[in-house]
C-alpha cells in the first residue's frame, strides 16, 4: 500500500532532502509517494499547511514556533519531527560596504567585521541614511542570526540600523538597486547576487553559530498523529537522502535535479557550489571552500533537539519584546519531537543521542556524547562570541545578552 | 470601505476590480507594482487588502502588518479568525485577505465571497485557455507526424492518420502520444 504525502516548499537548496528522497526512490522504498508543492512565500507555504493543501512543509524553524504560540496568526500547534538542516545562509553586502568591512578573497572574521560595521552604522545613522538589512522573514533563523551578530558587535538592530523583509528571489535586485545595503538569505540567492556583481558574500551564518538550526519539516500536530507511520517512513527516507546528498560522488547529479524547473528552477552550477560548501564570494573570483556551510547529515544533524527550539524561543522573546513565560518556553520546546525521530530510526543503526536537549554552543572540540544507538561525536558548536545557551536557565541567558 | 488589490497580473486584478465595484460603498485601489508596495499601502490606508497566494511579497506585507499592530489601525489576517469556512474557501481560491481589526464581519463577508468567486472565475478562464493551447499544440504534433508518414512511407493523408489511430488502439495510448513518438524518432534520425 502506498501512502501519499504532500510537502510544501520554497525553491531553496535546503529543500533538498524531501526532493531527493522522492527523486532517488528512498520514499518509494518506504511505500510513500511524495508530491512536492512549490510556493514563493513562507506565508503561502504556511497557509497551505494550515488549511490542509499540504501534509508537511519545508519551513523556517522559528515560524513553526511562532505559529504554535499564535504570533501573527491564530495559534495552531505545529510539530517538527525532523530538522532539514543546519545553517546554509550567508550575509551578502553591497560592494562598497564589503570594501569597508570585508577582506578580499575570503570570508571575514565576524568580530572584526562586526566592529567595522558598528562604526559604519554609526556614521550612516548620523548622516541620516541608516544601514538597511534585508532578511527573508521576521520569524526566520536568518533574522535571528543576523540580529545576534549585530547585537554582539554593539549594534542595536531596531535603533541603529533598519531591518526589513525581502523575499529571496528579490534579494539580488534589492541589493543592486540600493533598497538594502545587506541581505541574509539562503542559497542560491547570495550567489545570484554575487554573480550579478550586486554584492559580495562576507560571512556565512555558520560563522555566527557553528551549528545553528535552519529549516525544519513541520506538520500540524493532529496530522502528525494521524499519519504517524508514514511520517516515520519519510524520516528514514530523508536520512538516506542526506547520506546521498553529502557524498561528493553525487554532487553533480543532485545539483542537476535540484536545478530543474519544478524544484529550484535555478543554475545547477551555483547550486553545486552550495552543496559542496564552496562559495563564490565575489564576481570573477574563485570559489572559496568553507566546510560545513550547509550541514544536512553528519552528527545526527536532523535530530530535533528541544534546546534548539528553546533557543529560537529565546530570540523571539528578545526581538519581539515578549514577556518570557515558562509555559511558552515549554510549549516551544514541545514543537520539536525527538520522540518521533527516535521511534522512526530505532533499530536502523542510525545514531541517536540519549538526551533530548543539550547546552548549545558549549563545545569547542569534537566530543563523544551519550547515544541510545550508534556512536555520536559532536564537534565545535560555538556561537562566535563564546556565549552558551543553557535551556535550563533561559531567563538568565536573556539577561546576559546585550 | 477602502479595498486594496495587490496583484501583478493586470488581467486578474481587473476581473476582481470589476466584480467588487458592484458592491456599494467600495473604493478600490489596484497595486500592480511590487516596488514601493508598503508606501502605497500606507498612502491608501485600506480597510482590506487582497493579495494572491502566489505573490512573493506576502511575507513583506505580513511583516508590515505585524509591526503596524502598534499603530491605531492594526490589520489582522482574514475576516474573522473563527470564520474557518470562509478562510478555507479563500485559500482554496488562491487569495489571502488582510482586514483592519474590528471591521464588522457582515460587511466583509460579501466582499470576500465575491473576491473568491472572481478568483475562481479567473482560474477557470486560465485553465480553459491552457486547455485550448494544449489542444492546438496536440493538433500540430499530429499534423507533423502525419506529414512524416506521408513523406517517408508514401501514404495518403487518411491512411497516415489511420495508421496512427491503429497503433494507438493496439498499444492503448492516445493518438497524440503516438504522434509525439513519431516526431521524436524522426528528429533523432536527423529529419527536419
Amino acid at each position: 500500500m502506498t501512502s501519499e504525502l504532500t510537502i510544501g516548499f520554497l525553491p531553496l537548496v535546503d529543500a533538498c532532502l524531501p526532493i531527493l528522497a522522492r527523486e532517488h526512490g528512498f520514499a518509494e522504498e518506504e511505500g510513500i509517494s511524495l508530491r512536492m508543492v512549490k510556493d514563493v512565500s513562507w506565508a503561502t507555504v504556511l497557509d497551505r499547511l494550515l488549511y490542509g493543501h499540504s501534509d508537511a512543509a519545508h519551513l523556517v524553524a522559528p515560524l513553526a514556533i511562532a505559529t504554535t504560540l499564535g504570533r501573527g496568526r491564530p495559534a495552531q500547534s505545529l510539530s517538527v519531527p525532523f530538522v532539514l538542516g543546519l545553517n546554509g545562509n550567508a550575509v551578502t553586502v553591497r560592494p562598497e560596504i564589503a570594501d569597508v568591512i570585508g577582506v578580499s578573497g575570503k570570508l571575514t572574521d565576524p568580530s572584526e567585521a562586526g566592529a567595522k560595521l558598528a562604526l559604519l552604522a554609526r556614521e550612516r545613522k548620523f548622516a541620516g541614511k541608516p544601514l538597511r538589512f534585508g532578511v527573508v522573514h521576521r520569524h526566520s533563523s536568518h533574522n535571528y542570526m543576523l540580529r545576534y551578530w549585530l547585537a554582539s558587535c554593539g549594534i542595536v538592530p531596531d535603533r541603529d540600523v533598519e531591518m526589513e523583509t525581502v523575499p529571496p528571489p528579490f534579494c539580488a535586485d534589492a541589493l543592486e538597486s540600493g533598497d538594502v545595503d545587506a541581505i541574509c538569505v539562503g542559497e542560491p540567492w547570495n550567489s545570484v547576487a554575487v554573480e550579478k556583481g550586486a554584492g559580495r558574500i562576507v560571512l556565512a551564518t555558520a560563522q555566527i553559530w557553528r551549528r545553528g538550526v535552519e529549516k525544519v519539516l513541520a506538520m500540524r500536530e493532529p496530522v502528525l498523529e494521524q499519519r504517524r507511520s508514514t511520517v516515520e517512513g519519510l524520516i528514514r527516507a530523508m536520512r538516506k537522502a542526506g547520506k546521498h546528498f553529502i557524498d561528493p560522488e553525487n554532487w553533480d547529479v543532485n545539483a542537476q535535479i535540484l536545478s530543474r524547473s519544478e524544484y529550484l528552477d535555478g543554475d545547477a552550477k551555483l547550486i553545486r557550489h552550495a552543496i559542496s560548501d564552496r562559495l563564490l564570494l565575489e564576481a570573477g573570483g574563485e570559489p572559496v571552500e568553507y566546510p560545513d556551510f550547509m550541514f544536512q547529515y553528519r552528527e545526527a544533524a536532523n535530530f530535533p533537539w528541544v534546546s534548539q527550539a528553546q533557543w529560537l524561543y529565546s530570540q523571539m522573546v528578545r526581538w519581539e519584546a515578549l514577556e518570557y513565560s515558562i509555559e511558552d518556553a515549554a510549549k516551544a520546546g514541545r514543537v520539536f519531537r525527538p520522540d518521533v525521530y527516535r521511534s522512526a530510526l530505532s533499530g536502523t543503526g542510525d545514531p541517536l543521542p540519549s538526551a533530548n536537549s543539550k547546552v548549545e554552543g558549549s563545545l569547542t572540540q569534537p566530543t563523544a556524547v551519550g547515544a541510545q544507538q550508534g556512536d555520536i561525536t559532536l564537534s565545535n558548536n560555538r556561537f562566535f562570541d563564546g556565549r552558551v545557551f543553557d535551556p535550563a536557565d533561559i531567563p538568565g541567558y536573556l539577561a546576559s545578552l546585550p | 470601505m477602502r479595498v486594496a488589490i495587490v496583484d501583478e497580473s493586470a488581467a486578474r486584478a481587473s476581473i476582481i476590480e470589476e466584480g467588487l465595484s458592484a458592491l456599494d460603498g467600495c473604493e478600490i485601489f489596484v497595486i500592480g507594482e511590487r516596488h514601493g508596495l508598503l508606501a502605497r499601502i500606507a498612502e491608501i490606508g485600506p480597510d482590506i487588502v487582497l493579495m494572491d497566494l502566489g505573490n512573493p511579497s506576502r511575507d513583506v506585507l505580513e511583516e508590515y502588518f505585524a509591526v503596524s499592530r502598534a499603530l491605531d489601525r492594526p490589520i489582522a489576517m482574514f475576516v474573522d479568525e473563527s470564520d474557518e469556512e470562509s478562510i478555507a474557501a479563500s485559500v482554496e481560491a488562491g487569495v489571502s485577505a488582510y482586514v483592519v481589526d474590528g471591521l464588522a464581519a457582515k460587511r466583509i463577508r460579501p466582499l470576500l465571497d465575491l473576491a473568491v468567486r472572481r478568483f475562481n472565475a479567473f482560474a477557470r478562464l486560465q485553465s480553459d485557455l491552457d486547455e485550448v493551447k494544449g489542444k492546438l499544440a496536440e493538433r500540430e504534433t499530429i499534423d507533423r507526424a502525419k506529414r512524416i508518414l506521408m513523406d517517408s512511407r508514401g501514404f495518403g493523408e487518411p491512411q497516415a492518420y489511420g495508421e496512427m489511430r491503429k497503433a494507438a488502439m493496439d498499444q492503448g495510448r492516445r493518438i497524440v502520444d503516438i504522434a509525439e513518438a513519431i516526431v521524436t524518432a524522426h528528429e533523432l534520425m536527423g529529419g527536419k
